[in-house]
């Protein structure tokens, strides 16, 4: 511990006030997040504890409102500010298991593409060049077009588009490794080559994929809002922050701005947290710009 | 060159076959389109037959080589709600979202590249780490929240602008576009600007990073050394080669932006082919869904292919292989 807190990257961090910012927002609605049942007195899932008398209340600063509900209230009374903290739960599972899963999926394809090479190698390049010849919001609109709504679709269908830049990277770099001594080595020693690229290739390989793997929370969360309000994202049983958008715009034109407004800036702090964080990790990771 | 070309045209068919494959084997997965066509009270006959009127009684390698050779013959099949072809419904539709797209473009361009060269120009500025972080925020927020911000501000509350729609439309060479009408312009600023917003962002990050990356380099340190003002080396040396890789990602941000006009037609209700694609895909009309991907993979295909081209002619050092 007191080795990191001595460390360039410790040093650099402590005097980076984006890197800080960055870091406390990802922090603050983790915290938020997770503690959000203790926060609020109202689970805004329980129809029982609803009532429509309550129903689009203003923020308790406006003129009508109440300060139990301290974000205001939607249509069915439910409380804009618990919605916010059980949706980021939707939203914020939805980018990490996808990140992860990506990540997962996308090293050992790159590894495999790098370590093997030949026709291995072509078939998942190929595939990787045709799919990032396409913006990736539109191949998940139209896998989830195809699919259907659902949490374990949306995850699909994020994987199916985040495992190419972790393919294509670690396959670069693993090009890189093998040819040194160190991989040479072990190949002579007679390790099998499963053994070779798990203990060996893969550690030195996974340095680049951290920078990736921190922006893609952001992205997944932002394209997964985008195609839950489109509405063919998560069903509306498990709304995510995208879905509470998607239907506070539906009452929007009436005025009720606050039903849409504040969970948006809710995903905006997360992106731009993680994005704040990101690049510093970018900066400090890459040792060309040193 | 020439071979070069040869070898292209062959990619990028091999590309539109192999999204024609997927396109189709996601299609037939999933649900089935006779219920589209026929009434709920139909007959098992009736279902029978129209199944097969629509060739769904066939093995799926022989309903692929039918939806293939029907493609490359121009028939791109009817809409089950318009009752019309697929391809004439998208292209009706397909100047709204060309103008939005680059009038998009055009905002994202104008405002990107001047504070871009300036905050690369300038990397310790105050002004430039406001800039950063705007173009940061710019990539963080969710595009089609902006959108409705806007419209919440702009249209409801100050009414300066229409909330949606595409308004009054003039006719150029043939072709219907708002471009021509200052109403059609009063309509297209908000989702222009809404649609623009994280392109302006890209282009303002890779414009400063290509400033910084040529403030580097030798020929800089020699004009300098030539006695050549730190300003003038700057934007006369040293902005031409910036703006190269921002060039490739103009190309690219272009089909992103084709993409995102899906969402932003959807919020403002612009007739363009991206809210046909939402609608189409809320009604379960496959022959537009279809038609409209194929048709897309067409334009962005197309688009890599020319940034390529583009890029050796502004960059003398590339050479196509």
């Amino acid at each position: 511990m007191s080795s990191f807190v001595q460390s360039e990257f410790f040093h650099n961090y402590t005097r980076s006030t984006s890197a800080i910012l960055g870091s406390a927002l990802m922090v603050g609605f983790v915290l938020a997040v997770t503690a959000g049942p203790f926060l609020v007195s109202q689970n805004p899932y329980d129809i029982a504890g609803l009532n429509l008398m309550d129903s689009y209340k203003p923020p308790f600063w406006m003129d009508g409102g109440d300060a139990r509900f301290l974000l205001g209230t939607d249509g069915q009374g439910r409380d804009v500010w618990a919605s916010i903290l059980y949706g980021a739960r939707i939203s914020l599972f939805i980018g990490l298991v996808a990140m992860v899963a990506s990540c997962v999926i996308g090293t050992f394809l790159g590894l495999v593409a790098g370590f093997y090479g030949g026709i291995i190698d072509s078939v998942i390049m190929r595939i990787a060049d045709i799919q990032l010849s396409f913006p990736s919001i539109l191949i998940a609109l139209f896998l989830m077009s195809a699919v259907g709504t659902g949490v374990d679709k949306v995850l699909i269908a994020l994987t199916a588009v985040g495992w190419v830049v972790y393919a294509r990277t670690v396959r670069g770099t693993t090009l890189s490794e093998i040819k040194k001594e160190y991989v040479q080595a072990a190949k002579v020693a007679g390790l099998p080559n499963a053994k070779i690229i798990r203990k060996h290739v893969l550690p030195n390989v996974m340095t680049p994929l951290i920078v990736i793997a921190t922006i893609q929370v952001g992205t997944f969360v932002l394209i997964e809002a985008s195609l839950s309000f489109l509405g063919v994202g998560v069903p509306i049983t498990q709304p995510s922050l995208g879905l509470l958008i998607k239907n506070g715009f539906d009452v929007l034109f009436s005025g009720l701005w606050w039903t849409s407004v504040f969970p948006g800036l809710a995903i905006m702090a997360l992106v731009f947290g993680i994005n704040l964080f990101g690049d510093f990790l970018r900066d400090e990771l890459n040792p060309r710009l040193k | 060159m020439f071979g070069y070309l040869i070898k292209r045209l062959i990619q990028m068919l091999l590309v539109l076959w192999v999204v024609s494959l997927v396109v189709f084997l996601m299609m037939s997965f999933t649900g089935d389109p006779v219920f589209m066509i026929v009434p709920i009270d139909a007959t098992e006959d009736q279902i029978a037959q129209a199944r097969r009127i629509l060739g769904l009684d066939q093995s799926l390698p022989v309903q692929y080589w039918i939806f293939i050779t029907s493609l490359l013959q121009g028939d791109f099949g009817q809409s089950y709600v318009f009752r019309q072809p697929a391809l004439s419904l998208i292209v009706e539709r397909m100047p709204a979202t060309v103008e939005m797209v680059l009038v998009a473009m055009l905002i994202a361009v104008v405002v990107a590249i001047p504070l871009g060269v300036y905050a690369g120009a300038n990397p310790k500025g105050r002004l430039s780490r406001i800039i950063m972080a705007g173009s940061l925020m710019g990539v963080s927020l969710p595009g089609f929240w902006v959108g409705m911000v806007l419209i919440y501000f702009f249209a409801v509350y100050l009414g300066w602008f229409p909330s949606s729609g595409r308004g009054e439309t003039g006719e150029v060479l043939g072709v219907r576009t708002s471009l021509v009408t200052a109403n059609g312009w009063h309509h297209i600023i908000l989702p222009a600007v809404t649609l623009s917003l994280a392109t302006m962002a890209i282009l303002l990050r890779m414009t400063r990073a290509g400033m910084m990356e040529v403030a580097r380099q030798d020929y800089m340190k020699f004009a300098r050394a030539k006695g050549a003002t730190r300003q003038d080396v700057l934007y006369k040396h040293g902005l031409k080669n910036a703006l190269i890789p921002v060039v490739t990602i103009f190309g690219l941000q272009l089909g992103d932006l084709i993409a995102f006009a899906t969402i932003t037609e959807t919020i403002f209700s612009w007739p363009g082919m991206g809210k046909l694609l939402i609608d189409s895909i809320y009604r379960a009309d496959r022959p537009v869904i279809v038609v409209y991907l194929m048709l897309v993979a067409l334009i962005f295909v197309v688009i890599n292919f020319l940034v390529d081209l583009v890029y050796t002619l502004i960059d003398p050092r590339i050479t196509l292989k």
